[in-house]
């Protein structure tokens, strides 16, 4: 039976979607920031029917997607991420011209629903499909602001470059699909199993054009070229968008794909990963150090980050099954410290932007003077991002190392270690130029919006709250890893 | 509940009491200065409180940890089993002591720091986050939460340097935050390595220590995993090369944090050492302390002569610092019960009297806006009671009898030729290069022709005297009724592994 009740949450955000976009169609005159809280709203339910469906048995919809705590995990993440990042664009878009408000609005949700889709996946060409749809959201998104230049060429470069990765990962889908015979995830690691032992060359070369195509959608080196450009000319609310909820997607899909799909060939790809996190996390590290930009900053340690979950896919690939659930764990508990600090960071800089339109980093100069709380919410997020105790990062980065540290990757472990040494340099730059300078020109406090300050609030005690106090996250995160690692389920998905 | 547990709320209230004051301070508007000296001055007040009654209550024929509290912080889940992260405080003997010395610092601290005008109300949030982290690592009984409050203790110094410091501040700021962190890169990664070889699904700290001592963290892995361990809180400990943070940072610190991380901070690194080191790491310890008897012993000698060519007074306890600390590093590297009951009494020791200099450096720095020795002289005449303060400082490093610094020192020379006469006598000779540096001080500053230009400065205000006699008054308890500190360190020492009678 076709079970179309398991989509609910996604019609809601659909919906809304559409809601938002006909009202802008059919109500030019409409007020634009309503249609920001009506987003919010729509996220709001969406997160909502998404709590209804924890704590349920995994159910298989045609053995194309599964419902299962994973997917919900990041259905709720991808509610909470688009309710953040409308609150977040109500007031920066007005003062941006010739946007079209419920085309984004409405994107928003889109990509929202696409991150559950691929987390859902269980067969190459949904997973394929639903990454797509999620991309090309972003490639509008990233444009939307279509008198300013900046915000053109980074569609463009988004969009070539991407449409190149997409046909690197289909290559490799129909590489894989050739050597297996089916496209279902269950599928092929049965057929991997069965085969032979040895290398084939024609699986290694699909996976590896698999592994080039996620690692540019999450934006891991040397497929990370991207990313500075289109973070900077994205306006800034989609800039935080692209860094939480893209990446998230990606490593949803790569997780799901790699601890089911081509388990039983860990061999081929795990050091691969290995290499890829050591490589992505040096080099986002390294460059983040000569940014001056904002944006830029931001893209380049986000790029180090990644470079620190990536560690995760190699963990699964070099131990049992409880490895992977342990790595897995830290993995998505890194991932909401992550997302939480992102979003508090965007919040504050965006109220900042929005009153000195400035995006470089000496922008920033006497932020302490003339509004202290920003200046106090930039430096709790960028220390919760080095992994400084009392924040986010200082608990949420401990699990992702400690779960993924075996006996082969330890040496990247140190090397991480190494590197959230490094971040802590540039982020101290750019407290230094909040704390140690004074303002430049008018030096009075300003006010922030009540909404965004809200919102910043919200954030930093969720910041506090994760550094403090990781217990519910992380049972929560070990809660939606699981099923990956349960091999009832792996049963389930077989049977249609 | 019963009363060692109702005793561990005392515990839990070091840490918490700063960490709520920090928070009423955030809400505090910045424009109520009084309001935010005298809140900070009874928090002084009573962290010292709290400390002395946690010293004196430890039963020095008791259990080895007293004062128990365990909150469960998450557990069976993923890597984590039982007792997977816990929110554990306990008291041992050593903690005892170093929980006296930062309550007295702290206050005395508090105290010193009543003159700032500069948004008095953000330094004194980050001061209590920082002693907050200190009193949690003393105490902290988990693996986890060590190295939360550790980290927590360094993480305000960027900004107390960089905003209320004086000279070079964003250099040394900067230098320092990244040394410190740079040592606390190698014990995350120590602490990772150990969770995987002991594989037991806690950061529980006893549960690991015997994991380390029956042999399930391999002895290989020991020896492979000490040196990180050693040399990341080596580094908070001015630990030879990786000492020089230290004057950098000392120089550019305000008064207050000069004290508390002089004072208290710097115990850290070597409070580590026992506690990851000679604790968690039994045979790594026993393999690698001869290397760390070398490097001590070249701080102790190499920071008493670089005292010895400076000028600026800051820069001469910065650097005799980590003449003192060698000392420290010296007597925890003897692994004999009198030599590591040395090094934790010099830790006590140094922390009260390294505080006394840079409260006293403060008191004029204040007024006189120099801190280079070439320009005083006769200070004598015209501030007696600084002078007086400042000697007793001075006289107590040297560790001259009487003082703190002899019980200390006497402990960590007799320890050490035990094992390693040569260096014994090394340190002997840098002890005698102490006497040489601050007899230097003494003359051309307290004494000697009077330079006119200084005969308007004001001896210490009311405040500064009820600071500096406290930290004076616990030098001198500990020159000469020492047995209370002796038995509560002994107490813990006899029982670390591998340590020799």
């Amino acid at each position: 039976m076709r079970d179309y009740a398991l989509f609910v949450p996604e019609y809601i955000a659909c919906g809304v979607a559409l809601l938002v976009i006909a009202i802008e169609l059919f109500a030019p005159k409409f007020r634009k920031d309503v249609l920001a809280y009506l987003t919010a709203l729509g996220a709001l339910a969406w997160f909502g029917a998404g709590l209804a469906f924890l704590d349920r048995d995994p159910k298989s919809y045609q053995g194309l997607f599964l419902s299962d705590d994973f997917t919900s995990f990041f259905r709720l993440l991808a509610a909470g991420i688009v309710f953040i990042v409308a609150l977040m664009s109500a007031e920066f878009l007005k003062r941006q011209k010739g946007v079209d408000h419920g085309e984004f609005y409405g994107l928003l949700l889109v990509a929202g629903s696409a991150m559950t889709i691929m987390a859902g996946a269980t067969e190459l060409l949904t997973a394929y499909l639903a990454l797509e749809v999620l991309s090309f959201s972003l490639y509008i998104l990233v444009g939307i602001l279509k008198r300013d230049l900046r915000s053109n060429e980074a569609s463009l470069k988004y969009i070539l470059l991407g449409a190149f990765s997409s046909a690197l990962f289909l290559y490799g889908l129909s590489l894989v699909y050739g050597t297996a015979g089916t496209t279902s995830y269950a599928g092929i690691a049965e057929a991997y199993a069965r085969r032979d032992s040895g290398l084939d060359p024609a699986v290694a070369v699909g996976l590896m054009l698999i592994l080039a195509g996620v690692g540019f959608k999450v934006s891991a080196a040397p497929f990370h070229m991207w990313a500075p450009d289109a973070y900077e000319g994205a306006p800034l609310p989609i800039t935080a968008f692209l860094s939480t909820l893209s990446k998230a997607a990606g490593f949803a899909l790569i997780l799901r794909l790699f601890s089911s799909a081509f388990v039983t060939d860990a061999e081929t790809w795990r050091w691969a990963f290995l290499a890829l996190a050591a490589l992505t996390m040096t080099v986002g590290n390294l460059i983040a150090i000569q940014q001056k930009n904002l944006k830029r900053l931001v893209a380049y340690s986000s790029i180090g980050q990644v470079g620190y979950m990536l560690i995760t896919i190699a963990a699964l690939g070099y131990g049992d099954a409880q490895v992977g659930l342990n790595a897995t764990s830290g993995l998505l508990v890194h991932l909401i410290g992550y997302i939480v600090t992102t979003l508090a960071l965007f919040s504050a800089l965006t109220a900042a932007v929005n009153r000195t339109g400035s995006e470089e980093i000496v922008g920033l100069r006497g932020l302490a003077e003339t509004q202290p709380f920003l200046a106090l919410v930039i430096t709790a997020s960028l220390f919760s991002f080095a992994g400084l105790p009392f924040f986010a990062g200082f608990a949420t980065k401990l699990f992702l190392f400690q779960g993924a540290t075996t006996d082969e990757t330890i040496w990247v472990i140190a090397l991480a270690v190494l590197n959230s040494f490094i971040s802590l340099y540039y982020y101290l730059m750019v407290i230094r130029q909040m704390y140690l300078f004074d303002p430049v020109g008018d030096a009075s406090r300003f006010r922030v919006q009540p909404v965004v300050w809200g919102l910043a609030a919200v954030l930093l005690v969720g910041i506090l709250f994760i550094g403090m106090y990781p217990g519910p996250a992380f049972e929560f995160s070990e809660q939606a890893a699981r099923p990956l690692f349960d091999a009832a389920s792996a049963a389930r998905v077989q049977a249609p | 509940m019963t009363f060692d547990e109702g005793q561990g709320y005392v515990v839990l209230a070091t840490i918490a009491v700063p960490l709520l004051v920090a928070l009423i301070l955030i809400f505090t508007p910045g424009t109520q200065k009084m309001a935010v000296r005298y809140l900070s001055a009874v928090t002084g007040a009573i962290l010292a409180a709290l400390s002395i009654y946690i010293f004196v209550a430890y039963q020095v024929d008791g259990e080895q940890a007293q004062m128990n509290l365990r909150w469960t912080w998450v557990e069976n889940t993923a890597f984590l089993g039982e007792n997977g992260i816990a929110l554990r405080l306990a008291v041992d003997g050593i903690s005892a002591l170093l929980a006296l010395l930062t309550g007295i610092v702290a206050f005395a601290g508090a105290l010193a720091s009543w003159k700032i005008e500069y948004r008095n109300k953000d330094f004194f949030i980050l001061y209590w986050i920082l002693l907050a982290g200190v009193y949690g690592t003393f105490f902290a009984y988990d693996l986890f939460f060590f190295f939360f409050f550790y980290e927590l203790a360094v993480m305000p110094l960027y900004l107390l340097i960089g905003v209320w410091g004086s000279t070079r501040k964003e250099y040394g700021a900067a230098k320092l935050t990244l040394m410190l962190v740079g040592g606390s890169v190698l014990i995350w990664i120590g602490i990772f390595a150990v969770f995987h070889q002991a594989n037991i699904g806690t950061f529980d700290l006893p549960s690991l220590w015997a994991a380390g001592q029956n042999g399930t963290i391999s002895p290989t892995a020991q020896k492979v995993i000490f040196p990180l361990m050693a040399v990341g809180c080596g580094v908070l400990a001015a630990l030879w090369p990786f000492h020089t943070w230290s004057p950098d940072g000392h120089m550019s610190a305000p008064t207050a944090v000069s004290m508390v991380h002089a004072g208290v901070l710097m115990k850290l690194g070597a409070f580590g050492i026992i506690r990851l080191g000679i604790q968690l790491l039994p045979e790594g310890a026993q393999f690698w302390m001869p290397a760390l008897m070398v490097l001590g012993t070249v701080g102790a000698v190499y920071g008493a002569t670089a005292a010895l060519t400076q000028r600026d007074f800051k820069l001469i306890s910065g650097y005799s610092s980590v003449s003192h600390m060698g000392y420290v590093l010296m007597g925890l590297a003897t692994m004999n019960t009198i030599g590591i009951t040395g090094a934790v009494l010099q830790m006590f020791s140094h922390g009260v009297m390294t505080a006394l200099v840079f409260l006293m450096i403060g008191a004029l720095y204040d007024q006189a806006h120099t801190r280079d020795m070439k320009e005083f002289g006769g200070l004598a005449k015209v501030m007696p009671l600084w002078v007086i303060f400042y000697a007793i400082a001075g006289l107590a490093n040297v560790g001259l009898p009487g003082f703190s610094g002899f019980t200390a020192e006497f402990h960590i020379f007799v320890g050490t030729f035990r094992t390693y006469p040569v260096f014994g006598a090394l340190a002997i000779f840098a002890a005698a290069l102490a006497a040489a540096y601050m007899l230097r001080m003494f003359a051309t500053v307290f004494f000697g022709p009077t330079n006119p230009h200084w005969k308007d400065l004001k001896d210490l205000t009311p405040l500064e005297r009820l600071s500096g006699a406290m930290l004076i008054a616990s030098i001198v308890i500990m020159g000469v009724w020492w047995a209370p500190f002796i038995d509560r360190v002994g107490h813990t020492v006899t029982l670390l592994p591998g340590v020799t009678g």
